[in-house]
Parts: C-alpha cells; structure tokens; sequence
C-alpha cells in the first residue's frame, strides 16, 4: 500500500517533469510581431502620479516617457524630454523641453504638459496617493496641507516661463531633484486627461513608444508600438498584450504551455524547475529592492543598549546565505548593506558594509543576544503579512535559524496578520511589539531613496520610529551638497550610522525574474523588475 | 404520470408489522420487529430500545471494530506523540529541505528540513481534535436545530431556515479574518468555535430535509395517534430513520475540517506558528508537489486514514441503527 | 402553493436585510482599509481622511450603511478601489462563475448520483471500495494539488487544454475546472445517495414494487432513487451558493475572474462595497436554490405537503 502510494506520486511529477521540458512554441494569440506577458490587475486608476505599484507601472512604463529615463541597464538617470536642467544653488531649477515631442494622440508637449500633470498630482483633491512626491516643490503645504482644505490649486514654486521652459523652485536644497524626475509620476499629461477624464482613463493616452489601442478592465489590454514615436527607445516588436492573471503559477504554466510569452515574477515553488522547463529562457536579474526586519523603537524593550547588541546577535543567527538559496533558489542575494547593487559603487553602494553583522555566526550570535539582556519579551515575534508573497516560508525559516543558532525552539515564531491593510494599520498604530517585515522597493535608483524615506526622523517610511541626530543632520548636508560624488560620500556616512546601531536588520536584496517562450528573445528586466518591452524582439 | 404505484396500499399495511425480504434475494434473510422496537432477539422477555440493540449490534461488527481501533490508535499518539517518534518536530535543518528518506527519517524531510515522520506523528493532536470536536459540535447543533425545523414546521422552520440562510451567506475568508483575527489564544478551540459557528447550517439542512421525510411515515403517524409524546417521537420513531445522511456528511465533513484548518492557517487566522497540524504540512508542501510530493504524501495519508476510520465507524452505526437490516 | 411561495418570497426581506447589515458589519469590524493603499508606506494623512470621506468611511457606520443600502435600491453598488464600479465587476464574473457553477452541479448531478447508485446497489463489491478509495483522495488530497496537476498533464504534457481559460470562458473551457470545483461535493453526493438507497433498498415500497414484478431498472430508477434523492437534493441545494462563492482556489489555479476572486480580493483589500454587493447576490442565490429545494421535497414525496 505504502510502496504503491509513493510510485503513483512519483510517476506523476515525473511525468510532469518530462513533459515540461519540451513546452513552448507557437500558437501564442496576439498576432505575429505581438507578445502576450503576464499582467496584474493595477490597484489605483491609471494615472501617473496615482499608481504606486509594479503593475499599473509597467503600464506608464510603456506609454510614458518623462523629462528622465533610468537607463534599463545601468539606472542611471537619463534625459529623455528634457533638453536640459539647469540649476546655480540646488534649489531653484529651469526645465528646458525638448522640441518635438507629441502625444500620441498628436498634441504637442509643453511646458505646460508637465505644470499641468505635477499640479494636479499635487492637488489634495484629486486623491493622487504619489502626491507626496511633489513635496520638495514650494507650496506644497498650500496645496496639499496635512490637515483641513487646500488653499491653493497651483504650486507657487511652478512655473511655465515659454513654451518648452519652466521653473521649479524647491522648499529646501535637493541637489539629486533632477535624478527623480524619471519617476512616472513626474509625466506629463495631454489636455484630454483633464477635459475627458473618464474617457482618458478607460483608455489612457501617453507620449510613450507604445498606444493603448484597448483595454479590458480586469482582463486584458492591447498595446500596440506607436510608429510616429520621437524618441530613441522605439518598440522592437510590433506591440504587447498584457494579460491578467489570478495567479503566478497559471501565467508561469501557459508560458510552459505555449499560450504566453512573457512571465514576469516566476512563482517561487517553480523556481527549482525553471532552468529546465523553459531550456535557458529564463533571466534572474538585480532590482532596486531590499528587504529588511524593521524593530519598534516606541517600544521601550527595544530601545535600549541592550537591545542593539540583541539586533546584532540576530543578524548573525539567520544563516542568510542558506535561505536564500533554499527558499529563494538566488533570486534572491545576502545583504551585506542597507541599499541595492542596482545602485552601483558609484551611486553609494557598498558590498560588505554589514561586515560581520550580517555574516552567519551561531556562537557569536548566541553570545551577544545574551550580553544583550536576551530577547526583549522572552520570544522573538516577527510580524508578516499573510495574504501577499508567501511571506511565511521565509520568516519560518529565518525563525528555524535563529532557534537552531539559539539553541531554544521557540526563541522565534512567526506572527501573520491576515490582510495587508491591517499590517499596515497596526504598524502605523505602532502596535508592533518585535521585529517586522519591512520591504523596500526603490522609486528612483539613488542611495538618498534607500536612507532618508526609511531612517530620517518621522520619515513616510520609518515605521519603527527610528530617530538619531547624527543620521539626520548628515542626511540633511547630503541633500545640500551640489557635488554628486560628495553628497552620496555623506549619505554612506549616514549609512555608517545606521549600521553602528543596527537599526533595521538587512536580509536579503530582491531579484527581478522572468521566463519566456521560444519565439521571445533580448527579454531584459530593468532595476524596478519590470520588464523591459520596448527591447524585445519576437519571432 | 400513468401507472404510478407510488405508495402502494399493501405496503403501508405491511409497514411495523415487521418482516424485511430484500431487494436482492440472496440477503433476504428473516424476521425482526418493526422500527418502533418491540419484541427481542434470542428470547429475551424484556423489550430492549432501538439504541441499546444497536449497541449490541456494533459489538459484533468487524468494521465497527477495525475502525475503533484505528482512532484509538489516533488518540493515544494524539496524547503521547513521544511514543512513536524521539524527534522534535520544531528541530529543522534548512540544509535538508526537501530531501527523501534516509536513516531514521523514514518519510524524508519537508520544505524547511523538519522530519516528515516526526512532524506527521506530532500534527495528529490538533488535527484529529479539531476534526472530531468541530463534526461533534456541527453535527449536534445542525441536527437539533435542523431536526427542530422539519419536525415543527411552520414558523419554526420560517425562522431557523432562514437563519441558516444567513450563516450560509458569510464567507468562510471574511468570517474567519473578522472573529479569529481578534483572538489571541493559540489554542485549536476558537477554531472548532468557529468552524461549528459557519458549519452547522450545512448539517442542519441535511436534518431538516430527511426529518421531512422521516416524519411523514406510517409508523410516526401511528405513535403520534397512539399519544405519544413529540419528544418521544422525535428520538424514538424519527431520529433513527433520519440520522443516516447526518452522519454521512458529518463523517466526509471531518476531513474537510481539518483542511479548512489549514486554510485558516494559511490566511493568518488559524493556529498560530509554531503550532504543528496535518492541515499545515498539507498546505504548506502543495506548491512543492512536483520536486518534493513525500512531503504532502504522508500527512495527507494520515489524514485519509483518519477519514477513512470514521467513514467506516458511521457506516457500521448507521447499519447498526437501521431495523430493517436485520 | 401559490400562497407558500409568495410568504417564502417575503420571507427572503427580512434574511436580505439581516445578512446584508451582516457582512456590512463584519467588513467594517476589519478595520481601516485606506492603510493598505499606498504600499509599504505611511498614506499621507492627508490623502487618506480624503479617501476616507470619498468612500464615506469617515460617518457612523449605521448611516454608512443606510447610505449604501439606498444606494443599492438605486442600483448604484458603488465603486471598488481601483475606480471600477462595483456592477461593472459583478457583470463580468456573475456569468463566468454561473457556468462554472452549472458544470460542477452537472457533475455532481451526473457521476455523483450514478457512482451513488453503483455503489449502493453493490455495497462492499469492488466498485464500492473504489469510489470510496478516490473518495479518500479527494478529501485529503487539497484541490490545489489536484486542479495543479491536472493543469500540468492535460495542459501542459498533453495538451488537451489550454492551462488557463480564457476571459470569454465558455463551457468547453469550464469542464477541468468544473470537475476540480465539484470533486470534494462529489464525494458527499455520491455517499449519501449510496447510503439512502442503501437504506431504502429494503422499504416495504420496494419490495412491492419487485413483488408486482417491474423491471430492475424502472424499480431503480421510479422507486428507489425518486424516494432516496431528498438528502441529495438538499445537498446540491445547498452547494449551489457554496460553489458559486467559494471557488477560490479554483478560479485562481485556473485564472477565472469570477465570484470567488473577485470576493477574496475584496476581503483582502476590505472593500466594503465590493463584499456586500457580491455577498448580497448570494444571498438571493440561497434563497431561490433553497425553495426550490423545498419545491423539489413534494415533488420527490407527494406526501410532503407546503407548510
């Protein structure tokens, strides 16, 4: 009986295994020089200054083409509409526009293209949930005031000064303004988007390389390559056709099918399969992601000197390396810092800064987290949320190192929280009471977006109420030092001093991962792991 | 409808006068009393009640028998795990996940390097508690309130069935964030609370729709003209005759109880971590099934094994209770 | 029966408004969604007591729930999150999951009473030990595994569907879902009516029946399953709202957009319109399959008579 049991099963996912080795071919829909990829459905309307997550971004990423571009290889910010940025104190700044440019449904791009699209993201009114972006730009807190009515439409500190040149004037000095501006909400808008708002948003018009030419909510959108686009990044293949799925596992299993071309986000129960079900097609590459456990400094027990080497001891008890080639099979990689390597050695990325911190050591691990007092509470809680990323198999298994390196099998467990909204919910309420996850997904590849939205005092991000001086008067020099080279040398500083105090423990940084069907090729993924379309070419 | 001999009159007639010829000959075998249960096997004077001669009747039954034993068995090593493992089931070893079989770990290791054996052998106390108490617990409620409405009717039915409309209604997702996301025991029995809250209605139409049935028959008409009292009717003449499909659904529905613990689980709101459970490791090693399914294998086994003992143990009551096999 | 239908019709008011209140408790009860709209970070205050006001999460919630019930009577459902109205997703996953209910009740209509029948007619003989051998399987093994692999070998080794059905979904498409979305009702269905006919096998009825010497088949099927159907009936009845909302690893394993996605996602992201205007169309769905059920129960029985 026994025996019989574990042959049938055994039968089966080998029978699976070989037939997946020859998947894939022709017979995907979308016509010839079209590819079908794998889509979400977005969160938040379509807008560009509304849409905070990779789904609708892949979208704008498609149809939208800012004053920037991070170049899809290197991240580094490129200009793409704007002819030149020019600034004398970091904080006053002329946009100059390229001539040329249209949308694609024929209107002409302006200054007032881009005045238009920020005003209105910043407006308090129209609910933009990327308004904050805009914050750095005076009248900000005219338009957009944390409390009560705004009593401004406009930002002051915009202005259109000719057809293709504007000002912005910022609150503070921000030497690095000009490198976020390839953010999507930084787009900017034709007239349609204001005067037939519903009609622009069930079928969005942008100046990108791509069209919409249809749009099924919650199911599908046809994309097709805009021949007249001006710019430089023309679509290789005739166009894209995103379809929704409900899950991972069913786009990765039609791409195996031969009914998909594009999978991004390849599940990671199939990853140990990959290389052979699609034979090599399938691309594993660094994104601007990094995911740390955040402490609750409001709490007390975890505001001590104790607790620091407590920190400490932890980092060391979770054997990173092993989990993330077990749980993660690499596509995840160690973190030795508190940024990415998309940013490069020059944009303020540091390999090895952690140093022994983050090195798996059980017995060192085991002696800190007893100078240190032992656990704050006696247990260390970690807090996740259950319904997005399977995020239970990794805090088990960071949970299962810790007890191992602690020699105690209940020294950490697990704490899901059923939804995502009441994650964040109780983390804003500050009702943490032990490490939580804490993931942070850059909005543009600067070390300044790794730090300051994380670690500065009663910044959007620093969910554990972290605060230190020293941190905050170096983040503050940085933003101030017009030298690119010595403002990010500042924030490594201030990247020292989150690593003394070891203020959220690094895990692991992020991969980006696709597969892709036979008749794909030159598929990439770009440092916010989406897929680079525009370059892949089909048949 | 031409030629409908749908209640033929003889039958009626025949009906509590006892005697059972079968539908296939061979089985045909004799005699016995009526459902109401008069009169006594092996000469006995005293007349016996229906339950306690189906308790006699159980004795004797091999099935009844090999499936007792199974969930004794189920019991003790629910109680004392440490009989048949040494391991521990919260010792892991990421470097070992997913690996098969070696020496003193029988059914290999799961995806986080537990031992398989050892954590099946240990998952079997919450789970056959919550599988058992949360049946026990719906299949009470249900067929009580169940049976109240198909045996009273009218506004009695009215108000119970509709409530049971509306229990029918809650998702099992929306309710289980709502009621178990508040409670911070990390025991199995805000569970079984819940599972008995969101389940009975299930049973209870399942008891109302046969009590319907069972109420209409002769030999309840008779008792009811014999004065007989509506309680008396109800345990005596109806619940036997309408306990059968109740313990059809209870028995198939202890399973899906303890999946639908892991789905809690699985949704944050079940048992907390480090708990152990079939439910979990089931959930847990699904998405690996292709590289590692030994590690769905067994807890999944173990879970049909349990269904299988009280599918078996409901049949054997049920054929014990039912008059006109014998 | 007029009469008995009409007072079951009213009697569906007082459940629509009790169930509905409900869920609309219970959705509020979660908490505050807004925080789960604007990713790993803090929402502005700002923007978040603007959605609050917009969605009308920042009033009690009893006038919360007045205003959406007059909203409904109006046939505004509201919106969801993303901008949609909250119809507009109901028109497209209602049909999907309407047929896919219907190919599932199918199958447990067809195989389910058919194995049933087999079964309890041949109790203890192979074919019994067979049906409850996969009956097993289907009760332990979880219906993601199942629908996962048979996904892998008809659709990815075999090729005889495509892994994921379609936005159209028509019934071809539906088959291996349906069979996945119906196994575990398959197993009750076909062990009640094993067990009921077992039981009535030997009714005075029947006996009759074959004395007056009637075709096998006719006793089978006039006499003995008319009369065994009740439990089964019930069941089914019952299952038609449970399919219809619960399929959600289902429609996940094989990308359908229907009931139970797009409810599991409302959950999720606590969107009150969403839930209760999903949630309130089940409802209705209950109390029709259920007096049907009742109908059904006189029909089956003619000595039940409407209450």
């Amino acid at each position: 009986m026994r025996r019989a049991g574990r042959a049938r099963w055994a039968v089966c996912a080998a029978a699976v295994l070989t037939a997946t080795a020859c998947g894939s071919g022709a017979g995907a829909p979308g016509g010839a020089g079209v590819l079908t990829a794998s889509w979400g459905d977005p969160q938040n309307p379509l807008e560009p200054a509304n849409t905070n997550e990779v789904q609708g971004g892949k979208v704008l990423d498609m149809i939208f083409r800012g004053l920037k571009r991070y170049d899809p290889r290197t991240g580094k910010a490129e200009n793409m509409l704007a002819e030149r940025i020019d600034t004398a104190d970091s904080q006053n700044f002329t946009v100059t526009v390229k001539d040329g440019w249209r949308f694609s449904n024929g209107e002409k791009i302006t200054a007032k293209s881009f005045v238009d699209a920020w005003n209105y993201g910043a407006s308090l009114r129209n609910n933009q949930k990327n308004a904050y972006f805009f914050g750095y730009i005076d009248g900000y807190d005219k338009v957009h005031p944390d409390t009560g009515t705004q009593s401004a439409d406009t930002l002051s500190g915009l202005k259109a000064t000719g057809p293709r040149t504007f000002t912005v004037r910022l609150s503070q000095k921000f030497s690095t303004f000009p490198d976020t501006l390839g953010y999507p909400a930084f787009a900017p808008l034709p007239t349609a988007f204001f005067t037939h708002h519903a009609a622009w948003l069930s079928k969005p018009v942008g100046n990108g390389p791509y069209a919409i030419q249809s749009y099924t909510k919650g199911s599908a959108m046809d994309l097709r390559r805009w021949n007249a686009y001006p710019g430089p990044d023309k679509a290789r293949n005739d166009g894209v056709t995103l379809l929704v799925y409900t899950d991972s596992n069913t786009a990765y299993t039609d791409v195996l099918a031969g009914n998909l071309d594009l999978v991004d986000d390849v599940p990671a129960t199939q990853l140990k399969n990959v290389r052979t079900d699609l034979d090599g097609r399938y691309i594993n590459t660094p994104a601007g992601i990094i995911q740390t456990l955040a402490f609750p400094y409001y709490d007390a027990k975890w505001n001590t000197a104790g607790a620091r080497k407590v920190r400490t001891g932890l980092s060391m008890a979770i054997n990173r390396a092993q989990i993330t080639e077990t749980i993660f099979r690499r596509t995840r990689t160690p973190a030795t810092d508190w940024t990415s390597p998309v940013l490069g050695t020059a944009g303020g990325f540091q390999a090895g800064l952690c140093g022994a911190a983050c090195t798996y050591d059980p017995a060192t691990a085991r002696k800190l987290v007893q100078e240190g007092g032992g656990i704050p509470g006696g247990q260390v809680k970690i807090t996740y949320n259950a319904d997005t990323g399977s995020h239970k198999q990794w805090v088990d298994a960071v949970c299962n190192s810790i007890n191992n390196a602690l020699g105690n099998d209940t020294a950490c467990v697990g704490n899901p929280i059923g939804t995502f909204a009441d994650f964040r919910n109780q983390i804003s309420q500050h009702r943490m009471q032990g490490p939580f996850r804490a993931g942070w997904q850059m909005d543009y590849p600067l070390i300044q977006n790794f730090l300051q939205p994380l670690y500065y005092t009663n910044a959007s991000s620093n969910d554990g109420t972290w605060s230190n001086p020293q941190f905050d008067r170096l983040v503050d020099r940085a933003n101030a030092e017009t030298d690119q080279p010595a403002a990010v040398r500042l924030f490594q500083q201030a990247e020292g001093v989150v690593r003394d105090n070891m203020a959220a423990i690094p895990l692991w940084y992020q991969n980006g991962s696709a597969g892709y069907s036979a008749r794909l090729s030159h598929v990439t993924l770009n440092p916010f792991s989406v897929p680079v379309y525009d370059e892949i070419k089909v048949g | 409808m031409p030629e409908q001999p749908q209640q033929p009159e003889g039958a009626i007639a025949g009906t509590g006068a006892g005697g059972a010829m079968d539908l296939a000959a061979s089985e045909a075998t004799a005699l016995e009393r009526g459902p109401g249960g008069y009169g006594g096997r092996g000469g006995q004077d005293k007349p016996r009640s229906l339950w306690s001669d189906a308790w006699r009747d159980l004795r004797r039954s091999p099935v009844f028998l090999a499936s007792s034993v199974v969930i004794l068995f189920l019991v003790v090593i629910s109680v004392w795990p440490s009989l048949i493992t040494s391991g521990n089931p919260l010792q892991c070893d990421l470097a070992k996940a997913q690996d098969g079989s070696q020496p003193g770990h029988p059914f290999g290791f799961d995806g986080q390097g537990c031992d398989v054996y050892t954590r099946t052998v240990y998952g079997a106390r919450a789970s056959v508690t919550v599988g058992v108490c949360a049946t026990l617990g719906v299949a009470l409620l249900g067929s009580v309130l169940g049976g109240l409405a198909g045996f009273f009717g009218g506004a009695w039915d009215g108000f119970l069935s509709r409530m049971t409309d509306i229990f029918f209604a809650i998702p099992v997702v929306l309710g289980g964030l709502v009621l178990l996301s508040v409670v911070t025991s990390n025991t199995v029995w805000p569970v079984i609370g819940f599972m008995v809250l969101l389940g009975w209605p299930q049973i209870a139409r399942i008891a109302r729709g046969s009590v319907i049935t069972a109420r209409q028959n002769d030999y309840v008409q008779a008792a009811r003209s014999l004065g007989a009292s509506p309680a008396r009717i109800l345990l005596r003449h109806i619940a036997p005759n309408a306990v059968a499909p109740v313990i059809v659904v209870a028995t198939i529905a202890l399973g899906t109880y303890i999946a639908l613990e892991a789905t809690l689980s699985y949704l944050g709101v079940g048992l907390k971590p480090p708990s152990v459970s079939w439910g979990i490791d089931i959930s847990a090693a699904s998405p690996y099934v292709r590289n590692a399914p030994h590690a769905l294998l067994w807890p999944s086994g173990a879970l049909a094994i349990t269904v299988l003992a009280f599918i078996m143990l409901g049949d054997a009551v049920r054929d014990a209770l039912d008059p006109k096999l014998r | 029966m007029g009469r008995y239908v009409l007072r079951r019709l009213l009697q569906m008011i007082p459940v629509f408004v009790g169930a509905t209140l409900l869920i609309f408790l219970m959705v509020n009860v979660m908490g505050d969604p807004i925080a789960g709209l604007c990713g790993e970070r803090q929402c502005d205050p700002a923007t978040a007591a603007q959605l609050r006001r917009d969605f009308g999460l920042d009033q009690p919630v009893w006038q919360q729930y007045l205003t959406y019930m007059g909203n409904v009577f109006t046939g505004d459902f509201g919106t969801a999150f993303n901008g949609q109205p909250v119809t507009e997703l109901m028109a497209t996953a209602f049909p999907v999951t309407i047929r896919l209910t219907v190919v599932a009740i199918l199958f447990e209509i067809v195989i389910g009473i058919t194995l049933g029948v087999l079964t309890g007619l041949r109790r203890g003989r192979p074919v019994d030990t067979t049906v409850l051998i996969l009956t097993l399987v289907v009760i332990s093994v979880p219906t993601f595994v199942t629908g996962l692999l048979l996904q892998l070998l008809l659709g990815v080794e075999w090729g005889w569907i495509k892994p994921s059905v379609s936005p159209a979904a028509d019934f071809g498409e539906l088959i291996v879902p349906g069979l996945v979305l119906a196994s575990v009702s398959l197993a009750y269905v076909t062990r009640l009516t094993r067990t009921t006919l077992a039981e009535n096998r030997r009714s005075d009825y029947v006996r009759t029946a074959i004395a007056k010497g009637l075709p096998r088949r006719r006793v089978v099927g006039r006499h003995l399953l008319r009369n065994s159907l009740i439990p089964v009936v019930t069941f089914i009845g019952a299952d038609i709202g449970a399919l219809m909302g619960g399929a959600i690893v289902t429609e996940r394993i094989f990308n359908i957009h229907g009931v139970g996605y797009q409810l599991y996602q409302g959950i999720l992201r606590q969107n009150t319109q969403t839930v209760v205007g999903f949630v309130t169309v089940l409802v209705l769905v209950f109390l029709v399959a259920n007096l049907l059920v009742d109908l059904l129960y006189a029909v089956l029985d003619p000595r039940i008579r409407y209450a």
